[in-house]
């Protein structure tokens, strides 16, 4: 029964870096129809800055705002410099849908490639000061560590913070309006692109938080957040895609299906079973969780 | 263009496959065995052009089913001991199942679903090698095709060998697509990637040719994967990595996604930029770093300005209407 | 203080679909465009408020051209165009569809005013503010879209179809709403209409186009007593 429950805190950990994943994928599909699959390379680059502002300043607290500030960046620039032009061009052709998933890839290969330029192919420590050995609960170690409660509590507060912004600012309003309907927003006066691009930098932010979260308890590599980014599609689709909730929602689910599936299986499935997951949802409730209904045609 | 007959499409293979394989005598190993490179990966990039060219759907794990393929072909020969021109058949049909039932969920996705699904699989598969005793695991298992026959000549060596079977199956393979695509298949497909709807109303079954081209893109990735496998002489997880997927996608787009015949030009291209970019290294002062990069930052910027440029692709061919 | 256009066309690939289209509105007036299905009417009202390119000719607004400015940069000068079929976002719900009207204004006092002028005008909205606007039936859809435009304040209001799709009764609530809004703001209004009994019913002027083309204009009382004016083009 212990194990039941420690199984699942652990999941909630993990969970909550797939949420935060998710929830960066699901931001740039809603402002402007495009699953990121950049967004692994922007996070990576984030956290990369996120490790030099820490070999300087020593302080990994204050390196988190650092990389987080800088994946919102990131993603801005990829918005304004590469996905905008590109609509514009590809608008109405038969390859609308495709054109876009083709450069963000094209995206995603620069960053890794210019990562490996400036900082190689090796594993670098990207370390946090909180202990990554379990809580003692009695005599028993958990296998829920200090860090893991940092990670939980880290993607509680921008979930939060977003939620907030979302529900309660005229911000929120234009990025909810532009998502839906761009023609109706702009002629309700929204600068829909700006919007978009400020839905891309919140979508940045949330991606580089969950790779400064994640890398140290791993390490960190030119592709080292390859797997997140299959992990955050997945909680993405599980949500629905559409839906900030079912963004958060999928990766606790994911977290914790991971969780068991580790435990009583073992790691080496997990990534086949995430394959295998994201098939029984896209046939069973291919609009997801909190998906509204009608078909996965985008 | 004229349209050409099936006959002289053939013609047209036996002369460049001949003037091909004279030239491969006079190459060093090295240039031989990216000439074989260039064979396979040309063969791989069609099966991308067929789909996303020719049926609109997308793949981001086309990598995935190379694997299946040259799992296919090395266990065929370990277990079955057949000889090695007729596992790379049962690479092709190993890729061509795992096609059809990937297929049938595709059929379903459009656009971004489909490339993340895909992607998955890319991600998910190579790693289940890992898993079962029989795949060898994370360090594969040995193919050995075996050194060159004597009827085509002595001093023959093995990658002028390698290269030759990979010229012949390539041709091979261009010759049947070509001929096929010029048929109702070919039209059907084309119908449903301009203009779905208008197809539907054609009385086209979407979905079945939407089936029906991914199955047949799975073959084609199939039996490139085991002629890889050939190539580096073993199956591993790691010879099918996310990366590779993604070269093929970077090389279909480079070629001109709905055209065939670029597939050639796109190998090439992905042949020769780590190639170039490990000579600028070189010059460079050559650090590993550089060496290791330069094609990839290289690649991604091509594909990025291609796409930019041109995100329609060149036109859709015309000339079979 | 007028709505000018001169000239002007607009194109739809190699199709022109406003050809040579010249006329005037005065300020505080209410002027249905009419015309058949194909017209050019929708055309001429997505290009007036900057969401299409025009081809050539030009358009001004109080002296000031409005070609080549963007959609929610006119907004802000007063033009606002509710577009065809009950322009509301379905996802929010009508407390958010309202608010998206004064989304780039300062003011909130006046906005808050603004808001309570729509609700006295359309109360249904006013009782259903925390639905969703998936809820409402058509014509409420069509007192929202009205509504939003109305906190932008503006000085021109472009209307495009308005009674698209909705019954009788219904149209007669919206057109008397419509008319309400000009008498008490001195709204000017360009009504794009294919319900032209309707339309003339409440207009000053009405502007009759066929095929992207001048046909004639002229007041709603001439417009409608021209027995072959009304066999050809009024549909009644």
């Amino acid at each position: 029964m212990t194990t039941f429950f420690n199984t699942i805190l652990v999941g909630i950990s993990s969970g909550s870096i797939y949420a935060l994943m998710s929830l960066s994928l699901v931001l740039v599909w809603r402002s402007t129809r495009v699953v990121n699959f950049a967004a692994a390379g922007q996070a990576v680059l984030s956290t990369y800055l996120g490790y030099e502002a820490m070999s300087r300043l020593h302080n990994y607290w204050l390196s988190l705002p650092i990389a987080v500030i800088a994946g919102a960046l990131i993603s801005a620039i990829v918005e304004s410099f590469v996905m905008r032009p590109l609509a514009k061009r590809s608008k109405g052709s038969p390859v609308e849908s495709i054109a876009p998933v083709i450069a963000t890839l094209g995206i995603l290969g620069l960053i890794r490639g210019i990562a490996g330029l400036v900082w190689g192919n090796t594993f670098l420590q990207y370390t946090s000061p909180l202990s990554s050995k379990g809580f003692m609960i009695g005599h028993t170690t958990i296998p829920f560590s200090p860090l893991n409660a940092a990670i939980v509590i880290g993607a509680a507060i921008v979930l939060a913070f977003f939620a907030a912004i979302f529900r309660f600012t005229r911000l929120g309003l234009a990025l909810r309006a532009a998502s839906f309907q761009p023609e109706i927003s702009r002629l309700s006066g929204i600068r829909v692109d700006r919007i978009r691009t400020i839905g891309w930098a919140f979508a940045g932010a949330a991606g580089a938080l969950a790779g400064a979260l994640v890398t140290p308890t791993t390490y960190l590599s030119p592709n080292s957040l390859d797997l997140l980014l299959v992990s955050g599609f997945v909680a993405a689709v599980i949500g629905g895609l559409e839906s900030l909730i079912g963004a958060v929602v999928g990766g606790l689910v994911l977290g914790v299906g991971f969780a068991f599936i580790l435990q009583y299986i073992g790691s080496e499935v997990t990534f086949s079973a995430a394959f295998i997951i994201l098939i029984i949802v896209l046939f069973i409730r291919p609009q997801g969780i909190f998906g509204r209904g009608g078909s996965r045609e985008a | 263009m004229k349209r050409k007959s099936p006959a002289t499409r053939f013609l047209i293979s036996l002369g460049v496959g001949a003037f091909l394989l004279i030239a491969s005598g006079h190459v060093d190993e090295l240039r031989a065995y990216q000439g074989a490179q260039v064979a396979i990966y040309a063969i791989a990039i069609a099966s991308i052009v067929l789909l996303t060219g020719y049926s609109g759907q997308i793949s981001l794990g086309h990598g995935a089913l190379m694997a299946v393929g040259g799992y296919a072909a090395v266990i065929a020969q370990i277990h079955w001991h057949l000889p090695y021109p007729l596992t790379f058949l049962i690479g092709g049909i190993a890729g061509a199942l795992a096609g059809y039932v990937l297929g049938i969920a595709a059929a379903r996705l459009r656009g971004p679903y489909l490339a993340g699904t895909t992607l998955a699989l890319a991600v998910g598969l190579p790693s289940l090698a890992n898993q079962f005793h029989i795949l060898g695991g994370e360090q594969g298992l040995q193919f050995d095709v075996g050194t060159a026959p004597t009827w085509v000549g002595k001093d023959f060596t093995q990658y002028r060998w390698f290269f030759w079977v990979a010229v012949v199956m390539a041709l091979a393979i261009f010759w049947l697509l070509r001929n096929l695509l010029s048929t109702r298949y070919g039209r059907r497909w084309r119908a449903v990637r301009a203009n779905p709807t208008a197809a539907a109303l054609t009385g086209i079954d979407i979905a079945k040719a939407k089936v029906l081209a991914f199955t047949l893109s799975s073959a084609v990735a199939g039996l490139s994967g085991a002629l890889f496998a050939m190539l580096l002489g073993l199956v591993a997880p790691l010879a099918f990595t996310l990366t590779l997927s993604f070269t093929l996608v970077t090389g279909a787009v480079l070629a001109g996604v709905s055209n065939l015949g670029g597939s050639i030009i796109g190998a090439i291209v992905l042949v020769a930029i780590p190639e170039l970019s490990n000579a600028v290294a070189t010059h460079l002062g050559g650090s590993d770093r550089v060496t290791a990069n330069l094609p990839g930052v290289v690649t991604s910027v091509l594909l990025i300005v291609t796409v930019l440029l041109a995100p329609n692709g060149p036109k859709i061919p015309r000339r079979h209407k | 203080m007028t709505l000018i256009v001169d000239h002007l066309r607009i194109q739809h690939g190699t199709i022109t679909a406003i050809d040579d289209l010249s006329f005037a509105i005065e300020p505080g007036e209410l002027v249905t465009i009419i015309g058949s299905n194909g017209a050019g009417k929708t055309t001429l009202l997505r290009a007036l408020s900057g969401l299409i390119p025009t081809a050539s000719g030009s358009a001004s607004w109080k002296g000031q051209s409005i070609l080549g400015r963007r959609a929610e940069d006119l907004v802000r000068s007063g033009i606002v165009h509710v577009s065809e079929g009950k322009a509301v976002i379905p996802e929010l719900t009508v407390a958010e569809n309202l608010e998206l009207g004064g989304i780039w204004r300062k003011d909130k006092t006046d906005i808050a005013l603004a808001t309570s002028e729509v609700l006295d005008l359309f109360p249904r909205l006013g009782e259903r503010m925390k639905q969703g606007a998936d809820t409402l039936s058509g014509g409420e859809r069509q007192m929202l879209a009205i509504g939003r435009a109305m906190i932008a304040r503006p000085d021109l209001l472009l209307l495009d179809e308005p009674s698209l799709g909705l019954a009788p009764l219904v149209i007669e609530q919206i057109f008397s709403a419509i008319d309400a809004l000009r008498q008490r703001l001195g709204l000017t209004v360009v009504l794009v209409e294919q319900n032209a009994i309707s339309a003339l019913g409440i207009a000053d002027r009405g502007i009759i186009i066929n095929l992207g083309k001048f046909v004639t204009s002229g007041s709603s009382a001439s417009l409608m007593s021209d027995p072959t004016l009304r066999a050809a083009y009024l549909g009644f």
